[in-house]
């Protein structure tokens, strides 16, 4: 499936917005994501196997709260920084162009 | 990605100094990391000129940066953002290029049902004991001690303190501590016994520990210190929070602490700190409050500090806008107000623990980078100061580098 990379985490994909990844779970695809790219995993989950704080991961328009989501193969994923502050509650920002 | 040469597109900043380096060995350099990455200031040989470098990781908090003296080669970075979790690089030229731990300090998965620790960040880098040449220690926040035996690659826990019977008396709860969280800092390694080490915690249960057994126990080392004005009473074992503490690596029996309440100096075989920091002349509303210390290489009598404002609600700047270190050369005794070269008003510095450092030459190289993101520099024994950077995101450390 597909699985857009912001840009704070390209160091490791090799500068590219996206990557192919497998699984029938969150906690197996960034199994997989961490095969291809080494490291990339401790930065987004944390050693409790928690998303970190500031980290949203969304599966389709789906906001995914823990690694056991479960996945399809035509799935879309987005690892996704978020920011609190101000009056809204949650915003994203926009790091995929 | 992180280039090392000096950049095309900033004019390295150049100032002359006023005393001619006495010996000019070796390539110099400031490791410089802030809050939105990390820079490295190269001097000539004099140290007349320093030319800075790109940015390496912009956007990253670059918490510590440390240059092995044992290789003068192998670099270690502790990085993490605001997003993402906490992980270490390492660099062997000079931050050209850089490798990512395989196995970043983390804590041990918790059983299931159980709350486990999340480290937040690397702070204090350590290079470990000449007789282990590949060992390093970093202190993180929540408080916990790790170690490397490969360069950094890999790190695991060192049990004896971060499952210490005591553990949770001493590191508390995370959000105590200093604003960025509690933490464990100033790993230092006694130059003739490995086994032999200290550690500081600022965290609930704050003080200098030692262990004469490698890490495997502790004990609190914290006689004499008075902190009772932050409402810890005098015979207290911890809660004394220390914010810098260093041992002499000529004479490793002398140590000093900047702390939290007032500068101290501990001969170990009296095992008493002694509050040093009474003898600052009474001038200019300094106090003996502070962030860093830092000591001579080769005198273990001569030590800096830099006042700031220790006066409630704690400025935590230079006292009335005017920038001093104060020497001393006989241990605390007396000590001399060092300001030429530094603004006389309207200079607010404020600087963190791990920002102050010092070269080995002759004479000795003094440095400190400002919250403002400024880095001075004296080559003179502090007698002199000069602006070598300014405009840099804010400060957290600056290492001297010192290239075999």
């Amino acid at each position: 499936m597909k699985v857009y990379v912001p840009s704070p985490l390209r160091m490791y994909t090799g500068k590219s917005s996206t990557a192919q990844a497998q699984g029938s779970t969150l906690a197996e695809l960034f199994a997989d994501l961490e095969r291809q790219f080494p490291g990339m995993r401790f930065r987004v989950i944390d050693e409790q196997d928690h998303i970190r704080e500031h980290i949203k991961i969304f599966v389709n328009q789906e906001l995914a709260s823990d690694l056991s989501f479960r996945l399809r193969s035509d799935d879309t994923v987005r690892i996704s920084m978020a920011l609190s502050g101000g009056q809204a509650p949650l915003a994203l920002i926009d790091l995929y162009t | 990605m992180p280039r090392s040469k000096a950049s095309a597109t900033r004019k390295p900043v150049r100032r002359k100094a006023s005393t001619p380096a006495k010996k000019a060995p070796g390539t110099l350099a400031l490791l410089v990391g802030t809050r939105k990455g990390a820079f490295i200031l190269r001097g000539d040989k004099t140290r007349r000129t320093w030319d800075l470098s790109d940015g390496m990781y912009v956007g990253n908090i670059v918490h510590h940066m440390v240059m092995d003296p044992r290789d003068g080669q192998t670099i270690l970075m502790a990085v993490r953002t605001g997003h993402l979790g906490p992980t270490i690089f390492r660099s062997t030229d000079m931050g050209g290029s850089w490798t990512e731990s395989t196995q970043p300090p983390a804590f041990p998965k918790a059983p299931e049902g159980q709350t486990g620790q999340v480290l937040d960040h690397n702070f204090w880098l350590a290079p470990g004991h000449p007789s282990e040449p590949h060992v390093w220690y970093v202190g993180t926040s929540p408080p916990a001690l790790f170690r490397s035996e490969d360069d950094g690659m890999t790190w695991q826990g060192v049990r004896g303190f971060n499952n210490h019977p005591n553990y949770a008396q001493w590191a508390g709860p995370a959000q105590e501590g200093p604003p960025d969280g509690s933490t464990l800092h100033s790993i230092m390694i006694d130059p003739r016994d490995p086994k032999h080490m200290y550690i500081c915690l600022s965290a609930t249960g704050s003080g200098v520990f030692e262990s004469t057994d490698q890490g495997a126990d502790w004990k609190p080392l914290n006689k004499g210190l008075n902190c009772e004005e932050i409402g810890v009473p005098l015979d207290a074992e911890v809660g004394a929070e220390p914010h810098c503490m260093r041992i002499h690596p000529v004479n490793p029996d002398r140590m000093y602490q900047q702390s939290h309440c007032g500068a101290y100096r501990m001969d170990r075989a009296e095992g008493v700190w002694v509050r040093m920091g009474e003898n600052l002349p009474k001038e200019n509303d300094i106090s003996d409050y502070s962030f860093p210390i830092v000591l001579h290489p080769r005198d273990p009598d001569t030590v800096w500090l830099l006042p700031l404002d220790g006066g409630f609600p704690l400025g935590r700047v230079t006292p009335n806008g005017k920038p001093a270190t104060y020497i001393t050369r006989d241990g605390g005794q007396t000590w001399k107000r060092q300001d030429k070269g530094f603004p006389k008003h309207d200079a607010w510095f404020s600087l963190k623990r791990q920002a102050m450092s010092v070269d080995s030459r002759e004479p000795v190289g003094v440095y400190f980078g400002t919250t403002g993101g400024e880095v001075w520099a004296s080559r003179d024994e502090g007698k002199s100061w000069t602006q070598i950077a300014h405009s840099l995101p804010e400060i957290y450390s600056v290492e001297v580098a010192e290239q075999a």
